[in-house]
């Protein structure tokens, strides 16, 4: 069976910045496929070329078993997408704007009927089919979008960052459509996001920072992958803390979050040992089992929110740079 | 690879749609399938006028002003150069009908910009559909609301004494299209360009108003100091707004001598450029607008 998604030593340059440094994978049909990094890793670029919004510097990649370069009307028609900003029509009502797309892709008009109902039902929005779009709520209108990606019965559904801007209820709710959609249609998603128990979501999950994939494997797999559990502690002095775990036992920390971290086997053993000897008081402990954060943090070196921080930073960089030239 | 499933009844789809999904196969591209998208993008913008009845209200705000109030405040003056007989909003009415359309022609266009700023132009270029047909049906839609906005304007034509003829309505309402046509496709062209909502509004006010106002709309276009009279002729307004008057006046009960001097058709250098060809050229401008305009959007994303 074709792959649904298959990339080949993939990159993209925007004059200097290198966004995609060479990247390959494969999606097996039928797959969720999750593209996990933090804001500027270069998750949006790779789903733009996917998307064929954008074409790559060198490499190459099909979807739905056609190139995204040669054949982009092709991989058009196999591809639903939804976007991380709204793309709707807010004068529009709901099916209005699902009529629209309709007719762009060119769906056959007996078909449309039924599949309006069904997807505007798979989302919960049948009953809300004729009113404006601007009277909406946010987790309505991300979830109208996902109908309308699917509307055209897409070989390969690509969402960049579904939840992106949605309130934790919401975004729990928008997942359990998502997770429904896999069961009733033969799909293959691809989903960019950075909130990591999101990512639980997905059969396999890529790493990306810097361009480059740094891990893909199940999101059990990377988590057993790292074995250690994570530990953070609030101390008096940070500094004499982190010091005195690498004196007394070797151990490497780093302060995220404002709370000193680190990973060892079997946390919960290891907590007394460190009551014992660290010279520094100890305000608050917590140990937990490893998550997709320390999974990133093991294969990146930071946490996601660093990471987006140092991304910031560098790009600000970048712009101050670019703007005095 | 994608299978072709014959339509079912709809109730049985219904009740399918329950159960299992529907296999819905998206042909190839082809002429029709870029039709249905011109047809589409054309019925959006009718949708989003029919919805927006406040925006056809205010947008004939302006030519009212210009003809019962700046018109009826002037008559008495302009009476003087006046024929016996002819009322000077009946004069200028074939020149603010043209204005009824402009601001609407234009603004249809600016949705492009605003589309683009609410992301739903996006959902448009990445439709496996041909960029022309996106920006031909804005066009042809854009064209239709602005003419559709002066029919609104030609029913008040019996308050300045402009006939109710069947045939001059359908002369004028053709003219309108035409018209808004050509700056529907000046509309797009600059919102190929412009970004942002702001800098297309002010280049539209910029714009538009001298347009207006060298297109001899207000007064006739004979004799006319030497500079006006080159900026009347570069203005491509004034070759509409002319046809038009000369529609209207043809229908009047009016000397020839008074429609030789008020409605004196254009000339270049005292030769008399003919109706056909005035028309020809503002359908040739925004027909080379329009390619102009899906040239630049063949080349965004």
């Amino acid at each position: 069976m074709t792959p649904a998604i298959s990339v080949s030593k993939l990159t993209k340059s925007y004059g200097e910045i290198e966004a995609v440094r060479g990247i390959d994978f494969e999606v097996a049909a039928g797959e969720t496929f999750g593209f996990l990094g933090p804001n500027g890793a270069g998750k949006s670029t790779t789903i733009k070329i996917l998307c064929t919004l954008a074409e790559p510097t060198s490499g190459s990649a099909r979807v739905a078993g056609y190139d995204v370069v040669s054949e982009r009307d092709t991989v058009r028609r196999n591809i639903g997408l939804v976007f991380q900003e709204t793309t709707l029509d807010n004068y529009l009502t709901g099916e209005q704007n699902l009529r629209f797309h309709a007719e762009l892709y060119g769906v056959p008009k007996a078909a449309f009927a039924p599949r309006l109902r069904q997807v505007l039902e798979m989302v919960g929005l049948w009953d809300r089919r004729a009113s404006v779009v601007s009277t909406y709520s946010g987790g309505m209108q991300r979830r109208l979008e996902i109908a309308r990606g699917l509307l055209h019965a897409p070989r390969v559904l690509f969402l960049d960052e579904p939840t992106v801007g949605l309130d934790p209820q919401t975004r729990a709710s928008i997942w359990e459509y998502i997770n429904g959609l896999k069961q009733r249609e033969d799909i293959t998603i691809f989903l960019t996001t950075h909130y990591m128990d999101e990512a639980e979501n997905c059969d396999r999950i890529a790493i990306i920072d810097h361009g480059k994939i740094v891990a893909i494997d199940t999101p059990e797999a990377l988590k057993a992958s790292i074995g250690k559990d994570r530990v953070q502690i609030s101390t008096a002095d940070d500094e004499a803390a982190a010091r005195a775990l690498a004196e007394t036992f070797g151990i490497d920390s780093g302060l995220h979050e404002g709370l000193v971290t680190f990973s060892v086997e079997s946390g919960e053993h290891f907590v007394p040992r460190l009551f014992a000897s660290l010279p520094v008081a100890i305000r608050s402990v917590s140990v937990s089992r490893p998550s997709l954060d320390d999974v990133f943090m093991s294969y990146t070196g930071k946490t996601i929110r660093d990471a987006e921080a140092s991304v910031g930073d560098r790009n600000r960089r970048l712009a101050t740079r670019f703007g005095r030239r | 690879m994608l299978e072709d499933i014959a339509p079912r009844d709809t109730l049985e789809a219904e009740e399918l749609a329950l159960t299992e999904t529907i296999r819905v196969a998206v042909p190839e591209r082809s002429l029709r399938h870029d039709l249905r998208a011109v047809a589409m993008v054309w019925r959006r913008e009718l949708i989003r006028f029919r919805s927006d009845r406040l925006r056809a209200v205010t947008a004939l705000i302006q030519p009212v002003l210009f003809l019962f109030i700046l018109g009826t405040g002037l008559s008495r003056l302009a009476s003087h150069g006046l024929p016996a007989g002819v009322d000077f909003r009946t004069f200028i009415y074939p020149g603010v009908l043209a204005m009824s359309v402009l601001f609407t022609a234009i603004f249809s266009a600016a949705s492009i910009v605003w589309d683009r700023e609410f992301g739903f132009l996006r959902e448009m270029l990445v439709a496996p559909v041909r960029r022309w047909a996106i920006v031909v049906g804005k066009c042809l839609g854009g064209a239709t609301v602005a003419t559709l906005q002066g029919i609104i304007f030609l029913a008040l034509a019996g308050v300045a004494h402009v006939p109710y003829s069947p045939t001059l309505l359908l002369v004028l309402v053709g003219e309108l299209l035409l018209l808004s046509f050509t700056l529907t496709a000046f509309g797009v062209m600059m919102a190929a360009r412009i970004k942002q909502i702001q800098a297309f509004m002010a280049l539209t006010q910029m714009t538009v108003m001298p347009l207006f106002f060298l297109s001899g709309a207000l007064y006739p276009l004979n004799g006319l100091p030497g500079w006006l009279t080159v900026l009347t002729r570069i203005d491509p307004l004034t070759y509409i707004v002319s046809p038009m008057r000369d529609a209207v006046f043809s229908h009047l009960s009016v000397s020839p001598l008074a429609t030789a001097a008020l409605s004196p058709g254009i000339t270049w250098f005292g030769w008399e450029v003919p109706l056909g060809l005035s028309l020809a050229m503002v359908a040739v401008m925004g027909a080379a607008m329009l390619g102009i305009g899906i040239a630049e959007f063949r080349k965004t994303e």
